[in-house]
């Protein structure tokens, strides 16, 4: 095997072969997706599978996975010659995908879910409950999982839904294992977990498909890493033989330059000033998700909320912004002026927005148009009193602004489902740039978005807190906030336990601290 | 035929509006081979056939509506009871004006469409529970109103005595045709309820707000759109047009009978489904409700103009729901 432009693909020598694709060629309709690609994946490795949005990963796990059966090429898997045309076959033949979404049933408990699709049963065809209980006991114990198997999986936080889902495919006796960005939604804690429990069926012998826009994460798990752009193949290569400069340039086909980081002076005119804020928890009368915060933002300022699952600080952003109704209390002032929670309709009036960390469910709306969907949150401003909408004007202004995001759409009249990741983003984060906001809380602006866009994003956040708005912002990718943020507050349990500055700010520092170990740095 | 033809065509065929024309095309071309000895091709077939959809197609306007918020409203037929009934019993017994008659009975409409539109937007009950408990409630009231009797011109007097009062003119009206005979009032007025509604969803910021919440109402609330305004809203207009459909019920059978548009609502579901608006919401438009309105208009007009016996009609028309439905999906 050779990459592209006679990148040598060395060898590498641990285990045979599991996965072997050979040539594959896929296309819908007339358009072909996939031009030829080769893949091989060994018994004991954990291979990267890289590229931007559109490059073709998805669609070659599908394959690998029966979702496509019609392609053009040769798959071996296990040594034998296949082509699944069901899912199940895949799971039969070993190959098992954890996917972004998560395929559990939440009504049903972890045990079901286990056995789900392959029940025990006697000889009348009744499930055997008793005895699936007790291999669900011990698959949780391998897994070193402290759940009961019957608990309902809604109860489960997500990251462990995820382990459960390993369960599964293990319950299965899989040994191909395809990981499509399952860190998306884990903290930094629980993707540590994550990363044990890779290596460990690295080490049983498995493989590993491992599909992730994160690079650290590609540095720290991968044995090889091969790359996909516009459905083609660049190169497979051994992750230490590969600098990440050189992946990007693989993945993009340029060089991307490192953004300028040199900060922007922020005023010291208070933006958002919260005082006391409290948020109740959704079920345990006199627990608090968020207990007594206070902070100021600046104007002109990125602050940076940093804390694992469960310290509050999505909630920090829903409670300021009124998404959670009467759970909320405290004192919040805009400006200088006092502002009332109330809902998120006032809050976007006076000029406090919130993206949230899910554009698909409490985002976007997928059937809309990219010109319907930016311009929902601002519509009253294209309207005259009877609500007539002034569509020309409508459009003119969605498209000033996606051409300044660089937005690339098939149109500006297709629904937003049919965008790439990175371009739904775009259109989410033009919604709330529509209304001319003064304070912006971003909750993941980057999640599940590819390199490219990701530096869009970051260099169109700049811009803004120019013109003079302020950001909070939440983010997983730990450079992302050190790189970005003018002052970083870290929460653990519902409470603030410590805040740096750009320069007292490091990994360590804020990952201590976000996991309740207080540091020497100033405590608030 | 070369392959860009060909890709253009697909395109083509792929936007649901000329999917839904295709399937009204069709039925045309099967009424001009089946076209009972050239009965087809006289207008005043036609003039018929869009006489005898125009209730059932004011019915689907509002409900296309519900329907694009992923709500079902299944009390339009006992409201359109209940419009009739009011009407009747203000025209006929009371003899009052049509002008003051008319808006009464509309917001009589609107008003059971709100608390519908209230009850799944502020209690969060779902819409096909809601608007059951309606449909039944609605036909009750109706027969409350009419004494379990229609309601005609057959009118009892104090002393108790009995007397014939002549209709007013506004029964005539609605049941006439105008432009020399061609047109029937009633489709005029379902004209006008469809333009009406298009100008609602496709130009209006509620319009767009229905579709917001339809397609995903989170997201929506968090955008800062007015959830539940918009939802009774949508409620209200389908009331609202349940009550039009009434008015035109009424002045058609000359009385208000609250037996009558028992399963009218079934007929204006499959109508909005038939276009081509799926009832996952967040998709569609009346344009294609009202080529849906038209393609089981023609489906039955040629089965009764071929003398298709009653079993066999309502079997096909089933079948012809089913497959309408399979062709406007498409190929997935």
């Amino acid at each position: 095997m050779t990459g592209e432009g006679g990148i040598p693909t060395p060898e590498f020598s641990r285990g045979e072969p599991l996965v072997v694709l050979r040539d594959i060629h896929k296309s819908f309709g007339p358009v072909e997706v996939l031009h030829g690609v080769n893949l091989e994946v060994k018994s004991g490795e954990v291979h990267a599978l890289a590229g931007e949005n559109g490059a073709g990963k998805s669609t070659l796990i599908k394959i690998l996975s029966g979702v496509y059966d019609d392609f053009s090429g040769e798959m071996v898997v296990g040594g034998r010659k296949r082509r699944f045309s069901h899912p199940i076959e895949a799971v039969r033949a070993g190959v098992a995908t954890i996917h972004q979404e998560l395929s559990l049933v939440p009504s049903m408990s972890v045990a079901d879910n286990l056995f789900l699709g392959r029940e025990t049963t006697g000889r009348f065809g009744f499930v055997e409950f008793e005895s699936q209980e007790e291999e669900a006991a011990r698959i949780l114990d391998n897994l070193e999982l402290e759940v009961s198997p019957h608990t309902l999986v809604e109860e489960l936080p997500l990251s462990i839904q995820q382990q459960l889902e390993i369960g599964r495919a293990l319950a299965r006796d899989a040994n191909v294992l395809v990981f499509d960005e399952p860190t998306s939604a884990l903290n930094e804690h629980e993707a540590g977990i994550l990363f044990n429990r890779i290596s460990a069926l690295r080490s049983e012998g498995r493989a590993i498909i491992y599909i992730t826009h994160k690079m650290e994460e590609i540095y720290t798990l991968a044995d090889r890493i091969t790359v996909l752009r516009d459905g083609r193949l660049v190169g497979t290569a051994l992750t230490h033989e590969l600098a990440p400069r050189e992946l990007v340039r693989w993945m993009v086909g340029r060089d991307v330059v490192a953004e300028d980081v040199t900060r922007q002076e922020y005023s010291d005119d208070p933006a958002l000033e919260v005082l006391g804020l409290r948020v109740t928890h959704p079920e345990l009368q006199g627990r608090f998700v968020v207990d007594d915060v206070s902070f100021t933002l600046r104007r002109g300022e990125i602050l940076g909320l940093a804390g694992l699952q469960g310290s509050g600080i999505s909630e920090v952003m829903h409670g300021v912004f009124g998404a959670l109704g009467h759970r909320t209390s405290g004192e919040v002032r805009l400006c200088g002026e006092a502002f009332q929670i109330c809902g998120p309709q006032k809050s976007a009036q006076r000029g406090l927005v919130l993206l949230t960390n899910d554009r698909k469910t409490l985002g976007l709306a997928p059937d809309l148009n990219v010109i319907h969907n930016a311009s929902l949150a601002n519509l009253s401003c294209y309207c005259n009193r009877f609500g007539w909408i002034r569509r020309g004007e409508e459009a003119e202004e969605v498209g000033r602004l996606t051409r300044e995001f660089s937005l690339s759409a098939p149109s500006l009249e297709a629904p937003v489902s049919t965008l790439s990741g990175g371009n739904q983003q775009k259109v989410y984060l033009a919604r709330w740039l529509l209304t001319e906001p003064r304070v912006l809380l971003l909750d993941e602006p980057t999640r599940g978005v590819d390199v490219a866009a990701k530096a869009d994003v970051y260099s169109l956040m700049r811009s803004w807190v120019r013109r003079g708005m302020s950001i909070l912002l939440i983010t997983s990718e730990m450079e992302e906030l050190l790189a970005l943020c003018d002052r970083i507050m870290v929460m653990h349990r519902g409470k603030v336990v410590a805040e740096f500055t750009n320069e007292t700010a490091s990994k360590d520092a804020v990952l201590s601290a976000s996991m309740g170990q207080i540091p020497a740095a100033k405590v608030p | 035929m070369n392959t860009e033809m060909h890709s253009k065509l697909a395109k083509g065929i792929a936007t649901p509006i000329s999917r839904a024309l295709l399937a009204l095309l069709l039925m045309v071309i099967i009424g001009c081979l089946f076209n009972a000895d050239g009965s087809f091709f006289r207008w005043s077939i036609h003039r018929d056939m869009l006489r005898q959809v125009s209730v059932f197609g004011i019915l689907a306007c509002g409900m296309t509506v519900v329907i694009i918020t992923a709500g079902i409203d299944l009390s339009v037929s006992s409201v359109l009871a209940l419009g009739a009934v009011f009407f009747a019993w203000f025209t006929l017994p009371l003899g009052w004006p049509a002008m003051f008659a008319i808006p009464v009975v509309l917001a009589i409409g609107l008003g059971l469409g709100s608390v519908s539109g209230a009850l799944v937007a502020h209690m969060r009950i779902q819409p096909f529970i809601v608007t059951l408990a309606m449909m039944v409630f609605a036909r009750g009231f109706a027969k409350v109103v009419s004494g379990g009797q229609k309601v005609t011109n057959y009118v009892m007097q104090p002393d108790g005595s009995s007397q014939l009062v002549d209709h007013p003119p506004i029964y005539n009206l609605i049941d006439s045709r105008i432009l020399g005979g061609n047109i029937s009032v009633v489709t005029i007025i379902f004209a006008v309820c469809v333009l009406l509604t298009w100008v609602v969803l496709a130009r209006l910021r509620l319009g767009r707000h229905i579709y917001a919440v339809g397609s995903n109402e989170e997201a929506a609330r968090l955008s800062g759109v007015p959830v539940r305004r918009t939802l009774i809203s949508a409620y209200a207009i389908s009331g609202l047009l349940a009550a039009v459909a009434g008015i035109c019920q009424a002045a058609q059978e000359t009385h208000g009978d609250p037996e009558t548009g028992m399963a009218y609502e079934l007929d204006a579901i499959a109508m909005v489904v038939i276009g081509g608006t799926t009832l996952a919401g967040g998709k569609g438009s009346v344009v294609l409700t009202l080529i849906g309105v038209l393609t089981i208009g023609y489906l039955q007009k040629i089965l009764s103009l071929n003398a298709a016996p009653e079993a066999t009609r309502l079997m096909l028309t089933g079948a012809i729901i089913v497959c309408a439905v399979l062709f406007q999906r498409g190929r997935r």
